[in-house]
């Protein structure tokens, strides 16, 4: 752990109740803050102090805090996730701030998230992409053995990279056009890369495109947001790779 | 109360399967009819919702998560145990009976531990189906590795994230059950009551996180998979809003809970560094495959870890456990390392961890072996702790991380009430007084793939309620009960909120009721968990936002839960007079300090009843072993 010290932030924080349909930025001081203390419990800690003060909490999703349940996200200072590459906003320690740094957060902003209430966005769209088709259609108690079929394994590991992705949406909130071409791109990876998920390959990328579209996610103009801002760097050659193989 | 396990009677191999044969079906045709209600969407919940909905059941699934995709099973690390031999280390499905039986120090049911081993193989060609990433060799067959508590490598894996992956396998199968409309998804729902009609489950009320009305949902049966309970304690390695409401909302109904006071310290955590820290990140135990563990010979040694010397070193898992080295069991390995922190061995911040290094490996197997194993795991240290682990050791200490109690079920996973059935972490079963690595994901899919799948429908075609309206009498009494709780926790109007009180609930348990439990030490518990639920009662904030968007009120609710729960797993913990797995009694240990189990006295299941008024009752059901004769564990 680093050396003790402590240092002060301020936070300005998007503010809007469930009943509004507009918000404003408030802001507020912490001070005597460790290093060592993550972001987030940096907001549990105002969250707190608001609590005692009669006022009411900042709303910010969140749950596993090592990075991994995709739950937690929204913009510092106009980065998704924040300054730190390959991490999600729970992940992220106040080590990497300085003293007396102001921090600007506030929630993705994308047509198919609606915002809920402060920092926390709707994100069921992602879901409803998958429901259209990210999946492999086998029954439970009809798989064959399961080293009938070899996967080479640099085919795997790039499938499990595809996979990691965490859904949390900063692909989307990072776009200029608010596309889930990464998230998409990524399922699609995943599941053509294993020969379980190639039969229904052509099938499941055409659902997944036109649900995309449905949702009001935008097209992706090639500016490669979305893979700088990944918690799991998912490449963005994903997503070349999903147009390529799409015009056949 | 006469507790029926339900168990087959025979041989122990192929006792499920002849069980099987014997339950009563639905035909397919009327399988429509039944709705079944899941709470929960972890590996045991949306397994068993997706294989019920292929069934051609209704079948409803609550989640207070956004996505189903983020319940905690995501977050399991390591891998999922099979035996399947693989590697022709003289594996087999006897062998992780037995390892299981035993690691679980003799405290769980033979037949359940068998039918787990049994099923482990097919619970790897499903997920591998489903298109899970396991690892692969350069041949593409399945990689495997060894966890604690075993002598053969039969864990598969997908890198670190095999919880994840194994998660979003079973999730995609459940969205294709959206996709055909025989799963209905609600998300951001929080469980808040059982609907019992006659004494028999037949729905839960629900709070509706972003609108905050109270929901009745019925159904023909209910299956909770809603997780464990570690994080009574403070500073688990759960998800923070992980919690045991479900479950203990279940056990005020009639449910009994079984073992409450076996639950599991892991020994590779990441410490804290603040006192706000609100969790402990764990660090896969796959990790101690590779790591050594280590402490400085001599007390209070304030030197860099480069700067010791091998010699003024103590290997102390190496020195007292020749045989399993590292890799001994979770509990043996915690307990150890405690103690001699408690010693003055310990190091870092108040001397509260211990080094786990990789400089050997690292030397021996050369830095990329060791970054494809563990590189996000390191890459997850390194962001926590700010420190390099290809450099310097790890500094690891024990955390509260998977409760092996849990509602108490009979073989067919249905519990004390009728047509509720436990799945994964919430029930108690196969893991006895300790879980070995890698098991969990083991036991959670067996029980959604292939065990509810089974005895679920037995139960409905026995019982074809007609449907319960949601303006019944129980349902609208439930919904008024419901609404009545939550104008009591906002009329207190006191000053403490409720992070405060559960921050010094987990303190006091972990404490009295972490890797070492004494008598005294359990009875001051119970006093101090008193006087915190009558500051609770008396003293808590609990400010109303004006929108129904409201995580104090979820604390508040989670919290009146907690207070309860920790009272019986403290009553649990000092009625049980022995040490055996994850409960060490220091009055009941071997002059080597290893745990002495009480076979004559408490070759038992502790299932637990709730009682309105007064102290909860105490049931017990015998254990019997006829395949392995109890003996003491000794991994030396």
């Amino acid at each position: 752990m680093s050396a003790p010290s402590s240092l002060s932030l301020r936070l300005r924080i998007w503010r809007q109740r469930q009943d509004e349909p507009g918000g404003r930025f408030l802001s507020y001081p912490l001070t005597d803050l460790s290093p060592d203390l993550s972001l987030v419990e940096a907001l549990d800690r105002l969250n707190q102090q608001l609590l005692l003060a009669g006022e009411r909490p900042v709303s910010f999703d969140h749950d596993c805090r090592e990075g991994i349940c995709g739950s937690c996200g929204f913009l510092i200072n106009g980065q998704a996730h924040g300054p730190r590459s390959g991490t999600a906003v729970c992940q992220l320690y106040l080590r990497e701030f300085s003293d007396g740094q102001t921090l600007t957060l506030e929630p993705w902003r994308a047509r198919a998230f609606p915002l809920i209430q402060d920092l926390v966005v709707d994100r069921s769209a992602l879901d409803r992409l998958l429901v259209a088709g990210g999946y492999v259609s086998i029954n439970i108690g009809s798989a064959p053995e399961a080293n009938a079929l070899p996967v080479a394994r640099e085919q795997a590991a790039q499938a499990f990279e595809a996979a990691s992705c965490i859904g949390c949406g900063a692909c989307v909130a990072a776009c200029p056009n608010a596309s889930a071409s990464l998230f998409v791109a990524a399922k699609l990876a995943h599941l053509e890369l294993l020969p379980q998920g190639q039969p229904e390959a052509q099938q499941r990328s055409l659902r997944m495109r036109e649900q995309m579209a449905a949702e009001g996610f935008g097209a992706c103009g090639n500016q490669l947001e979305c893979s700088a801002v990944c918690p799991k760097e998912i490449p963005s050659s994903l997503i070349s790779r999903m147009n390529h193989l799409a015009r056949g | 109360m006469r507790l029926d396990p339900q168990l087959p009677a025979g041989p122990l191999a192929e006792a499920w399967s002849r069980r099987r044969q014997d339950l009563p079906l639905v035909a397919p045709s009327n399988r429509r009819h039944f709705r079944v209600l899941v709470v929960g969407s972890g590996l045991a919940g949306a397994s068993a919702a997706a294989s019920l909905a292929e069934q051609g059941y209704h079948v409803r699934l609550l989640t207070y998560h956004d996505s189903p995709r983020r319940a905690h099973s995501v977050a399991a690390q390591g891998g999922i145990n099979a035996a399947r031999n693989y590697q022709n280390d003289g594996d087999s499905v006897e062998r992780l009976f037995r390892d299981t039986v035993r690691g679980g120090d003799f405290r769980a049911r033979e037949a359940g531990c068998h039918r787990l081993a049994e099923i482990s193989g097919s619970i790897i060609d499903q997920c591998v189906a489903l298109g899970v990433p396991f690892a692969r060799e350069y041949g593409g067959s399945l990689c495997n590795r060894s966890f604690g508590g075993s002598q053969v490598s039969r864990t598969f894996y997908a890198r670190g994230q095999t919880g994840q992956q194994l998660l979003y396998g079973v999730v995609q199968a459940l969205l294709r059950q959206v996709a055909a409309g025989r799963v209905e998804l609600c998300p951001q729902r929080d469980l808040l009551d059982l609907i019992c009609l006659d004494g028999v489950a037949r729905g839960a009320i629900c709070r509706h996180r972003l609108t905050g009305a109270l929901e009745t949902h019925t159904a023909h049966a209910v299956l909770l998979a809603s997780g464990g309970y570690s994080n009574v304690f403070h500073r688990s390695t759960n998800a923070v809003r992980s919690n045991a409401s479900a479950l203990w909302r279940a056990h005020r109904r009639g449910a009994l809970m079984a073992n409450p006071c076996f639950t599991q310290i892991h020994p590779t955590c990441i410490p804290s560094g603040d006192p706000d820290q609100s969790k402990l990140t764990l660090m896969s135990e796959s990790l101690r495959n590779d790591g050594r563990v280590w402490l400085p010979r001599r007390p209070g040694d304030q030197r860099r870890p480069d700067q010791v010397p091998e010699a003024e070193r103590d290997y102390f898992l190496e020195r007292l456990y020749p045989s399993y080295g590292n890799m001994v069991p979770r509990d043996v390995a915690s307990r150890r390392a405690r103690e001699l922190c408690v010693a003055g061995h310990g190091v870092g911040p108040a001397g509260r961890s211990i080094y786990l290094d990789f400089e050997e490996a690292i030397e021996r197997e050369g830095r990329g072996v060791i970054e494809e194993r563990y590189g996000n795991l390191f890459a997850i240290y390194e962001r926590i702790s700010g420190s390099d682990p290809y450099r310097e050791p790890m500094r690891i200490y024990p955390a509260p991380h998977y409760t092996m109690g849990g509602l108490w079920v009979d073989y067919h996973l249905m519990s004390t009430i009728p047509g509720l059935f436990v799945l994964g972490e919430s029930n108690f079963s196969e893991h006895g007084a300790n879980r070995l690595g890698a098991s969990a994901l083991m036991q959670g899919l067996a029980d959604g793939l292939f065990i509810v799948p089974a005895t679920v429908p037995a139960w409905l075609a026995e019982h074809p309620h007609p449907e319960l309206d949601e303006h019944h009498p129980v349902c609208r009494e439930a919904v008024e009960g419901v609404r009545a709780r939550i104008a009591a926790l906002r009329s207190i109007g006191g000053r403490q909120p409720a992070e405060d009180l559960r921050r010094q609930l987990g303190g006091l348990l972990i404490e009295s009721c972490g890797i070492s439990r004494s008598a005294q030490g359990l009875r001051s518990g119970l006093e101090e968990v008193a006087a915190l639920r009558a500051s609770f009662d008396q003293d808590l904030l609990l400010v109303d936002p004006g929108t129904p968007l409201d995580p104090e009120l979820e604390k508040a609710l989670q919290l009146q839960d907690y207070l309860e729960l920790a009272d019986l797993m403290l009553r649990d913990a000092l009625a049980r007079e022995e040490s055996c797995g994850a409960h060490f009694r220091e009055e009941h240990q071997s002059e080597s300090g290893e745990a002495l189990r009480r076979d004559d006295a408490f070759s038992h299941i502790a299932a637990w009843q709730w009682r309105p008024d007064g102290a909860p009752i105490r049931h017990q059901e015998p254990l019997q072993f006829q395949a392995i004769s109890p003996t003491a564990r000794s991994y030396r």
